[in-house]
């Protein structure tokens, strides 16, 4: 195999006068995970159907594990496997049925077939719920099903779109181990999440907004090269400075932590510490401001704050 | 094309029967149509009149005018459920709905007949219900039986041709008119089920090829058909004493190639349909016509030929002459071959559509 799993070349696909994804370039190295972020409509999902060969595109191109997607898309469904947004898996069959439906369709040998799944079972913490219809699960459970069924034949690139979205936080590290154990074995994959702390985790990170590509590369040199400085304004007026600061141009954006603002200043602005601290003396509130190292929401934030 | 894989048609198989054993109401459509029209055509639609209520008024009282009530009696068509002394009395009793039929025998009965001029005698009938009154037309016609050969008594004469209005040629054709409509529902909305609940973007980025998942779909449903048949001419042989006067096998393998043509016939819809409303609406579009002009409703021979070729292209026409054939005129497959081939072209060209129609793509 490549050591680049995706490759794709300006792809783009509109839905009438909507550019879901618009002019999308990317690499995805082989062998590890890498994240898609972006707002809700941005086209995570639109491109996922892209490189899973079910959408086709409306300009560019596409290769996926060295196969291009357009020309050869069923040579491509052998090794991939596709965990939908929605749940797709048939509620009104059990567990182990849809299991043993997913084996089946994936022609596994009969004689692994039993154990894969016992394995799938056991790893997401499934086996006392064999006989439970799908349907009934919990909303985490019905994704660690989803994601023991799509990874049952081990493909060698997993797509999968917002997998944890209903997943508790302890699944999720778990969820998130197994992926690593994925990518140890040599697998690839692509996770959609909302979630910062799984974008963290990734080795690569892409986000969209509105189908453009507006920034990528490893968590870390997102970080540095994030083009704001990032300030913590801890008040027991947080409201207030919050309100003072918002008409102040050098602020670019503000989140609220409880008695904390989370503050975002433009890097041409020399000092950013002592200007808000200014600003706040004159007002005659009362604050303490110190620069603190930015998060991958700051980054979000900023990628996505052009529109 | 991909080879077809034993095991992935079997598991789209055998996932169609799991949904059928949990999904309660399509289950229960598999045995409760057949059983429910069967019945409703065996007894209910049944044009054959019987058992209506009726008082005799006999003021002839001669042999010939008793023999005249026996028979009427025995033909089924009359219940005598009262009696009267008068004709004005059969009047009233119409009237006031205590009977619908009333058989005058004037005293001058014997006269009548001797002079071999009709009628001997009056019927009276509720008309305002029409169906009551053309079945009892027949009464009017009697003739007396007196061993010279006349036209024989009280022999309810129905107005269209007789063999066609009988149960035992409804129960065939039923076999054909429900599995028209089943089987077609069944795969109509096999696949659009599965784009509806979102199961279809999970399932075409896997390696199933279409050629498997619409044989997959059909397999269960070809052994559904035949429970549906055999339930079907159970009641008949049972209830309706339908004479079964050809062979089984000749029965059961061309119902099996009937089966197949119109489940094929549901995953085209299947294909194209958006939605299962959809399908359903699709479902009944293809149904009707084909009720109307294969034979089933109305002679063949009497339709127009434009509407004949029409019909020649619908799988329940070619199943009609073949169940006839078989079940009561005793014809063997081979005799029916040229209803069997257009059968299987239709199979084949229906399932051929379908695979080409269905795209493992969402656009
Ligand atoms: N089949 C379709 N027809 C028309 N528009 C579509 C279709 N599919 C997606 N879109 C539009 O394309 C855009 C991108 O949708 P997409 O589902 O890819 O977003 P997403 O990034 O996955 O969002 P989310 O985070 O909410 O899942 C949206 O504006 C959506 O409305
Ligand atoms: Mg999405």
């Amino acid at each position: 195999m490549s050591a680049i799993a995706i490759h794709t070349e300006h792809l783009t696909r509109r839905f009438g006068a909507v550019t879901a994804v618009d002019d999308l370039s990317l690499d995805v190295p082989a062998g590890t995970i890498h994240g898609f972020l972006g707002p809700n409509g941005c086209g995570k999902s639109t491109t996922i159907r892209m490189l899973c060969g079910l959408l086709r595109p409306t300009a560019g191109s596409a290769r996926v594990l060295d196969v291009d997607v357009q020309s050869d898309p069923e040579a491509l469904k052998r090794r991939i496997g596709y965990m939908t947004q929605k749940f797709s898996l048939y509620d009104d069959l059990s567990v182990l049925e849809n299991l043993t439906f997913m084996a089946e369709v994936h022609s596994l040998p009969r004689a692994t077939r039993q154990q894969r799944i016992m394995r799938q079972l056991t790893r997401f913490g499934l086996a006392r719920r064999t006989a439970q219809l799908a349907g009934t699960l919990s909303g985490g459970q019905r994704q660690r099903l989803a994601l023991a069924a799509v990874s049952l034949h081990a493909p060698d690139l997993l797509f999968l779109d917002e997998p944890t979205s209903a997943v508790d936080p302890q699944s999720r590290r778990e969820f998130w181990d197994f992926l690593f154990e994925l990518v140890d074995e040599g697998h690839t994959i692509l996770v959609t999440t909302h979630f910062m702390d799984e974008a963290e985790r990734c080795h690569g990170l892409t986000i969209l907004d509105h189908g453009r590509l507006v920034a990528s590369g490893e968590p870390r040199a997102l970080l540095e090269a994030l083009p704001a400085t990032v300030l913590e304004v801890s008040s027991p007026v947080a409201r207030r400075v919050h309100d003072l600061l918002a008409a102040d141009p050098a602020v670019i954006d503000m989140a609220q932590l409880g008695t904390r603002l989370h503050v975002l200043v433009r890097p041409d602005v020399p000092a950013a510490e002592q200007h808000v601290s200014a600003r706040l003396l004159e007002a005659a509130v009362e604050a303490q401001v110190r620069q603190v190292s930015p998060n991958l929401e700051d980054v979000f934030v900023m990628a996505t704050r052009g529109s | 094309m991909a080879r077809l894989t034993f095991t992935r048609i079997w598991a789209i198989g055998r996932k169609e029967f799991m949904h059928l054993r949990r999904d309660r109401l399509t289950g229960g459509m598999v045995a409760g149509i057949p059983l429910m029209l069967t019945l409703l055509f065996g007894y209910a639609i049944n044009n054959d009149v019987r058992h209506l209520r009726a008082a005799v008024v006999d003021e002839a009282s001669t042999s010939a005018s008793r023999a005249l009530v026996q028979d009427a009696v025995a033909t089924q068509v009359l219940d005598v459920v009262a009696s009267a002394r008068s004709a004005r009395e059969l009047e009233r009793m119409i009237a006031t709905n205590v009977i619908s039929v009333g058989i005058y025998i004037p005293p001058d009965f014997e006269q009548h007949r001797a002079r071999r001029s009709p009628p001997y005698a009056q019927v009276f009938v509720d008309d305002s219900d029409p169906i009551v009154l053309s079945a009892v037309r027949g009464l009017t016609t009697l003739g007396a039986t007196d061993g010279r050969g006349e036209q024989s008594m009280m022999a309810l004469r129905p107005l269209y041709n007789p063999e066609r209005r009988s149960v035992v040629f409804i129960v065939p054709g039923l076999c054909g008119v429900i599995l028209t409509l089943t089987m077609v529902l069944f795969t109509a909305i096999a696949i659009v089920r599965e784009r509806e609940r979102g199961n279809l973007e999970l399932l075409i980025t896997t390696p199933i090829s279409s050629l498997e998942l619409m044989i997959g779909k059909i397999i269960p449903y070809v052994l559904i058909g035949y429970v549906q048949i055999s339930l079907i001419m159970l009641l008949g042989v049972t209830l309706f004493d339908v004479p079964v006067r050809g062979s089984w096998w000749d029965f059961y393998a061309g119902a099996g190639i009937f089966v197949l043509s119109t489940l094929t016939l549901g995953l085209l819809i299947s294909t194209a349909a958006q939605t299962q409303f959809q399908a359903f609406q699709m479902t009944f579009m293809s149904f009707l016509p084909q009720m109307l002009l294969s034979g089933f409703m109305f002679p063949f021979e009497g339709m127009p030929r434009p509407a004949q070729w029409l019909a020649e292209l619908f799988p329940l026409t070619h199943f009609l002459r073949i169940v006839r054939g078989v079940v009561l005129r005793d014809a063997s497959l081979v005799m029916m071959r040229d209803d069997i081939w257009p059968l299987a072209v239709i199979f084949l060209v229906l399932i051929s559509l379908a695979t080409l129609r269905f795209r493992k793509r969402l656009d």
